[in-house]
């Protein structure tokens, strides 16, 4: 690992500031669970790293009855443990149960993650079908982004700007009469990097789908929404046959980086086939 | 490793209870900070990726690896490693029945083992057999097979649970 100077600020504003300062040579660390492991292998270059360690006020889960906001240094062993996300939104409790393991998530934090954007994780699909919203701030004050709308840019992008920090998610509450669930195909390790993740979300009201949304991990360089799921079974009753055909629409959704985890042809088709259990699941067919 | 390009900066930390201070480069995990600057070599490092579990170690309460914290991370934390899990003489009743039931083989996993195993424990004395799978599935081992391990997690449960 290179050498970098590491700067330990104890309020947002002065984080700010350091950033401001050292404009694109500065990364802001988190947990570091994702960060350090690409500086030791020489992956990316930082030569200041601004540590939130010190900031407080940042770690929190608080139910506002609309959904939970969760603040961005909450660790995502909190997040798979914590008795108010299960409550609220038991898939967001799966999601993170799911993340690697206990010794990261212990680590690893959900503004940290969400800043990362690394394909594979396993919070951008659920927080994708849940429509939640990343609060960033800069030295000229706070935005929020809908994860929708773009927030996963690319491999390892995201939408957190120079100068920007995540200080925290806002995640809607899931309807009332959901059924939801966090599927990864893990050939290798349940520890590995999956195959494929699906995230998804049903309501089936009166024997008709009222609401069915699907998130994917690892099939891309971003995790997806796949907004073309709905238009097959909002509105009708739910059938296998119809659920194979909304699940066949996430192919082309689909560019996975092939690897030993599966060529890109075999990602596709086991993302159209995990999807199809996620529906089945979620829609009450199994 | 190469020469510093950037000044040292002091790190405190208190390990097994004794309070200890060094002057480190930023770049310095905390596995190394353990091993190298404390001279605790009990904690080993195997994978350098946070993947294999041998250098687990408790900070402030909770496990984590330290081959992916700096020890700059570190600063101000209460850590326990290997060597302050005995109670003096007395042997930690998980190194007792990793010795006794052959989780202890080739050794060089058996650090981040106890670790990772001691905080289930202390959360959950009681532990059924996924549990203890789904805890320690991050805690590699190609001696035991894992089921000797599975066995003196039990074993030690038990003797928790007996008020040893």
């Amino acid at each position: 690992m290179r050498d970098f100077q590491f700067h330990t600020p104890s309020t947002l504003a002065e984080a700010h500031s350091l950033l401001s300062d050292y404009g694109e040579e500065a990364r802001v660390i988190s947990g570091g669970t994702g960060l350090i492991n690409m500086m030791k292998q020489d992956l990316i270059y930082v030569d200041h790293l601004v540590s939130l360690q010190n900031v407080d006020g940042l770690n929190y889960i608080r139910s506002t009855g609309e959904g939970l906001q969760i603040g961005g240094r909450t660790t995502q062993q909190e997040m798979a443990t914590s008795s108010v996300v299960h409550e609220n939104n038991p898939l967001l409790t799966e999601t993170y149960g799911e993340v690697a393991t206990v010794r990261v998530r212990n680590a690893a934090t959900v503004g940290g993650g969400v800043a990362h954007g690394d394909p594979a994780q396993d919070p951008p699909p659920t927080l994708l079908v849940l429509d939640a919203s990343v609060h960033v701030a800069s030295k000229d004050g706070e935005r929020t982004v809908k994860v929708r709308d773009g927030w996963f840019v690319d491999y390892y992008t995201t939408g957190v700007e120079e100068g920007e920090i995540v200080t925290g998610i806002t995640v809607p509450a899931a309807p009332a009469n959901a059924k939801t669930t966090y599927i990864k195909f893990l050939p290798r390790t349940a520890d590995d990097y999956p195959t494929v993740a699906i995230s998804a979300l049903g309501v089936v009201d009166g024997g008709v789908v009222t609401d069915v949304r699907v998130g994917l991990g690892a099939v891309n360089s971003t995790a997806v929404y796949a907004d073309t799921v709905a238009g097959v079974l909002v509105g009708k009753e739910p059938t296998a046959d119809l659920v194979r055909e909304a699940a066949e629409t996430v192919r082309d959704l689909c560019a996975p980086t092939p690897d030993f985890r599966g060529s890109a042809e075999y990602k596709t088709d086991m993302a159209v086939v995990f999807t199809r259990r996620a529906l089945t699941r979620v829609l009450g067919l199994e | 490793m190469t020469t510093d390009t950037v000044a040292r900066v002091p790190v405190t930390v208190t390990v097994n209870g004794a309070e200890y201070t060094a002057e480190v480069p930023p770049r310095r995990t905390l596995v190394d900070f353990i091993r190298y600057d404390l001279g605790l070599t009990g904690t080993k490092e195997a994978c350098s990726v946070g993947v294999c579990g041998i250098c687990t170690v408790e900070m402030d309460g909770v496990i984590v690896s330290s081959c992916i914290l700096l020890a700059v991370q570190a600063n101000g934390s209460e850590i326990t490693t290997i060597e302050g899990v005995a109670d003096g003489d007395k042997l930690h009743p998980l190194q007792e029945a990793f010795m006794n039931y052959g989780g202890f083989q080739c050794g060089i996993c058996t650090p981040g083992q106890i670790m990772a195993s001691r905080a289930l424990l202390e959360q959950n004395p009681d532990p059924t057999e996924d549990e203890i799978k789904n805890w320690m599935m991050g805690n590699l081992c190609r001696c035991t097979g894992y089921y000797k391990i599975i066995e003196s997690i039990q074993k030690a449960g038990e003797v928790i649970r007996l008020g040893n």
